[in-house]
């Protein structure tokens, strides 16, 4: 092998080792990148929307701000996944007791134009005490999902009504309103009542 | 070795026919049938069963009717990667001989939409499966608390 040969050798395998980087890049972290699955909530400092409770208060992100919080979307005209959530947290809330006593549960509709405050506050009286029923604006409600990085949609269903396609994982905060994890929709309750455990003494270490 | 292949084939029609033939809705067992209270009518409502098939042959349910909603329907909540429920009807249900279905939160329930009467809790109500043989089958459907997690409460 002379030295030319040698050379173009040379230069064709570094062009190849970069190609193989460049497309590596570009699959991974460059434009060819799959988006991610899920994006984490904003921290509930950074979110910012109005919306009004099961007795008639304004409420907001900073209102739980200080205690843990447990926010999750549905709908009360929701025949499935809904009463299951809220019937499973209840079940976690009942299993936790006393341990709960400053947590926010909050259920935001995502449906404000059915679900009106006294909608809610008619829903909710048949779940666990703690949980909260927050509803606003067609605009707060989208405000509120993109903080909390929720996704819904309405969507027709048979004889002219509508459903609504939501985001059904429960979101939990520490007391500083950072994210701190969700629970899936329909988790065991071994592995959902510690991940709310966890955010409780969260609270504890830090005040 | 034709003739053969066509003894088999006439032999399996043979013992085949009969059995296909049969209506055999009749070896459905229907298990822990329950649903939700509802607040009013304006809410559908969602009943969950198991559905048992004891008998040999494949059994398909096609439709359900009741007189508490006037569009019965069994639909499906699917859950996607970004964590997104949505719901939508399945049309029919296949039960494989030994085998069974679970209409159950978070999958497949009869889903009641167009209530005509408020479901109370303590009440049943009648659902009639039909099949795709033209059986029927009458459940008769505890109504539980709406905060219910299953058949026991």
């Amino acid at each position: 092998m002379n030295r030319r040969t040698l050379l173009t050798f040379g230069a064709a395998v570094s062009g190849v080792v970069a190609l193989t980087l460049f497309i590596g890049w570009w699959q991974v972290d460059g434009p060819g990148a799959p988006e991610p699955v899920a994006q984490r909530p904003l921290p509930l400092t950074q979110m910012e929307f109005q919306m009004t409770n099961q007795d008639g208060a304004t409420v907001g992100p900073a209102s739980l701000i200080g205690n843990p919080s447990m926010v999750f979307f549905g709908f009360t005209y929701c025949p499935d996944v809904c009463p299951t959530t809220l019937s499973d947290i209840s079940g976690w809330l009942d299993d936790l007791g006393d341990e709960v006593a400053d947590l926010n549960v909050v259920f935001i509709t995502v449906d404000p134009e059915r679900d009106t405050v006294d909608a809610m506050a008619d829903y909710i009286s048949y779940f666990h005490p703690a949980i909260q029923g927050w509803s606003g604006t067609l605009d707060t409600t989208a405000r509120a999902a993109a903080g909390f990085r929720a996704r819904y949609e309405k969507v027709a269903t048979e004889g002219g009504d509508y459903a609504m396609n939501h985001t059904a994982s429960v979101f939990l905060f520490d007391a500083e309103g950072q994210f701190s994890g969700t629970i899936d929709y329909h988790e065991q309750r071994e592995f959902a009542v510690p991940k709310i455990r966890r955010v409780l003494t969260m609270e504890e270490e830090t005040s | 070795m034709k003739s053969t292949a066509y003894i088999a084939i006439a032999f399996s029609l043979l013992i085949g026919l009969p059995a296909s033939a049969v209506a055999d809705s009749g070896d459905i067992v229907v298990e822990d049938a329950w649903a939700r209270a509802s607040i009013g009518t304006n809410r559908p409502g969602a009943a969950y069963m198991i559905l048992r098939n004891t008998g040999s042959d494949p059994v398909t349910l096609v439709g359900l009717e009741t007189p508490l909603a006037m569009m019965p329907d069994i639909h499906e909540t699917t859950t996607d990667l970004n964590g997104v429920s949505s719901m939508g009807p399945v049309g029919e249900i296949t039960i494989l001989p030994g085998e069974s279905v679970s209409l159950e939160p978070g999958g497949m329930h009869a889903m009641l939409m167009r209530l005509q009467t408020k479901m109370v809790e303590g009440e049943t109500f009648p659902l009639t499966l039909n099949f795709a043989d033209g059986g029927t089958l009458n459940v008769d459907v505890p109504i539980l608390g709406i905060a219910a997690r299953g058949p026991e409460g």
